[in-house]
């Protein structure tokens, strides 16, 4: 039985803001479909009681001193967006049309 | 003077700061170099030849006026282009970076450039770090200086191809799942992942944040320590990075130099010694272990039962923080934007963006970790993946109790055939078997060449506890003294 479907991968990729095409669906949902099925037998490991790692560094609330530092320049920053105005991040309209 | 690319950086820091050569000479050597190779080796994707030339005049300029020099002054450097160079282009070999020049540089840039590096430009790699062969880069792949029609391995195959192929003494690459090491495995060089937190994630651009790693490429173990020294160290714009002192890992290439282990214990991983490997691969990793025994050191066994699931786990937590991390690229403050024609609104415009930006394999790792995250699967694969972490962890921590450093390959097969692993993604990740529980463990690991199976270079890898990266130095230095180094055949 397959792990994923392709109307599963279809969703995730609407999710993950991916256009993707026909094509790459059918491609997708077959090499997903083996890459879970491989990695499923992770659920062989009995763990219950185990205590997850999210992270190998064992520090936490890390601080650092609150040093006023010039920031990056307006113009430079902007300099590699794709559309600027005004000294600001221009962006497509938020609301489609029916909303 | 004898051809500088064919030099070592120690050698080459001696002559500059003798002053027998110029840091221009060096550069320029290098950049000749690159002119002369790189069409046909492709390991770079931006080649900086004025601002390298600037920065050699910089430094030779420092050194007439009688200034102290950094302990790498003069020597060149290849940075892996997922690292950001400020006013250099940095695109992560993906389209939707096309272009774009950072407004900073990552702080190992900033050090590198303390250090009184030369900065030649942007090595080639798999998109965003996703990959084990450069196939998956935007740019196309770059070719290993051994055989030209076999993959340099992945994802920093370019620094590693720069390297082998004499363009750079040193370079710069990344390591989330192995991206320093298997490409050093395969094409004959020295690769060393840091302990995780030990180089600053700074300037990055993340992939699995819990895993990256910066860390050295280069044709020695010495010279790999001398990088490692002069990029690590607490850097306070990185949360993860470690408070402390970083060990002494020059020092201790050099008395691993001197070829004795006496009193040194090394444990060879049960589970990576049988199967899965190629036979020459695994016989030019026993000769070495042999050579390893004469030089003084004990070898005993040491079972990790659960490293088996450790490419499970990596494959399911690598790909859900990268979905998160690659949420950024939205065609809104830099890089490409799609289908922006006044009339779609914001979300098709994303979604049309990241459609033509990305390749095949980080969207297949996008959706991947997105399913891993949902709701409903997140306690049978992410949470699970979390929960073999310590798993593997405490594997790490209870052989480290009975031996200094645990040893293997590091790669399962020497490089590949373009094209033979990219219809079936699982068989590429099958490529980083023996290098991603150290990741996973956040240990430092370096991969050393030890041999040559059917003319192809095979690696060793050596893997210390946290924080212990002047063990696995000492061992691949002294391993190194006693199998030598291999060079291609000329291009």
């Amino acid at each position: 039985m397959a792990a994923i479907s392709r109307e599963e991968v279809a969703h995730l990729a609407r999710l993950s803001r991916l256009a993707v095409t026909e094509e790459e669906l059918d491609k997708f949902a077959g090499q997903l479909d083996v890459i879970l099925q491989s990695v499923a037998r992770i659920g062989d490991v009995a763990a219950e009681d185990i205590p997850p790692t999210s992270h190998s560094v064992p520090l936490t609330n890390v601080y650092r001193d609150d040093v006023v530092q010039p920031s990056l320049q307006q113009d430079d920053v902007l300099a590699g967006a794709p559309d600027a105005a005004e000294g600001r991040f221009r962006v497509p309209r938020i609301l489609s049309e029916e909303e | 003077m004898s051809d500088v690319t064919r030099m070592t950086a120690a050698q080459i820091a001696g002559l500059v700061a003798s002053g027998e050569a110029s840091a221009v000479e060096v550069a320029t050597a290098h950049l000749d170099r690159i002119a002369a190779v790189d069409e046909r080796v492709h390991a770079f994707l931006h080649v900086d030849r004025e601002g390298a030339l600037a920065a050699a005049a910089g430094i030779d300029a420092r050194r007439a006026s009688g200034e102290q020099l950094g302990p790498l002054a003069g020597v060149p450097v290849a940075v892996k282009d997922v690292i950001a160079t400020k006013g250099v282009p940095t695109t992560a070999a993906s389209k939707i970076l096309e272009g774009w020049k950072p407004p900073y540089d990552a702080t190992i840039v900033e050090r590198l450039r303390a250090a009184g590096t030369v900065s030649l430009g942007k090595t080639n790699m798999d998109e965003f770090a996703m990959g084990s062969s450069t196939e998956y880069s935007a740019y196309g792949p770059t070719n290993n200086p051994w055989d030209l029609g076999r993959i340099p391995g992945g994802s920093g195959g370019g620094s590693a191809a720069s390297i082998a192929a004499y363009e750079a003494p040193l370079a710069i690459g990344t390591d989330t799942g192995g991206s320093i090491r298997q490409p050093g495995a395969v094409t004959g060089t020295v690769g060393a992942k840091p302990t995780y937190g030990g180089t600053s994630r700074y300037g990055l651009i993340a992939f699995s944040s819990s895993l990256d790693t910066p860390g050295p490429c280069a044709r020695t173990v010495e010279d790999a320590a001398l990088l490692h020294a002069a990029i690590a160290g607490h850097d306070p714009r990185d949360s993860t990075s470690i408070p402390q002192p970083v060990p002494d890992v020059v020092a201790a290439a050099r008395l691993g130099a001197t070829g004795d282990l006496t009193g040194v214990k090394l444990g060879l991983v049960k589970e990576f010694a049988g199967e899965g490997a190629e036979p020459g691969v695994m016989a030019a990793f026993r000769e070495s272990v042999d050579a390893l025994v004469k030089l003084g050191a004990e070898v005993v066994e040491i079972s990790c039962p659960h490293f088996e699931y450790a490419l499970p786990a990596y494959y399911l937590i690598a790909p859900s923080e990268a979905s998160s991390n690659l949420a950024r690229f939205d065609g809104v403050r830099y890089g490409l934007r799609v289908g922006d024609d006044g009339n779609r609104a914001l979300e098709e415009v994303m979604s049309l963006t990241r459609e033509a930006g990305f390749g095949p394999e980080v969207k297949r790792r996008i959706i991947l970790g997105t399913y891993a995250l949902s709701s409903g699967y997140y306690d049978a694969y992410y949470g699970q993946a979390q929960k073999v972490r310590t798993l593997i962890t405490r594997d790490f921590t209870s052989a480290f109790e009975q031996v200094d450093v645990l040893i293997s390959p590091t790669t399962p097969f020497v490089a590949f055939p373009f094209g033979s692993r990219t219809s079936d993604p699982y068989q590429m990740y099958l490529a980083d078997l023996y290098t991603i529980p150290t990741n996973l463990y956040g240990g430092p690991a370096i991969s050393v060449p030890c041999g040559l199976s059917e003319g192809l270079p095979v690696g060793f890898q050596v893997m210390a506890p946290t924080m212990a990266d002047d063990r696995m130095y000492r061992v691949a230095a002294a391993l190194e003294s006693a199998v030598g180094t291999f060079t291609p055949p000329e291009l």
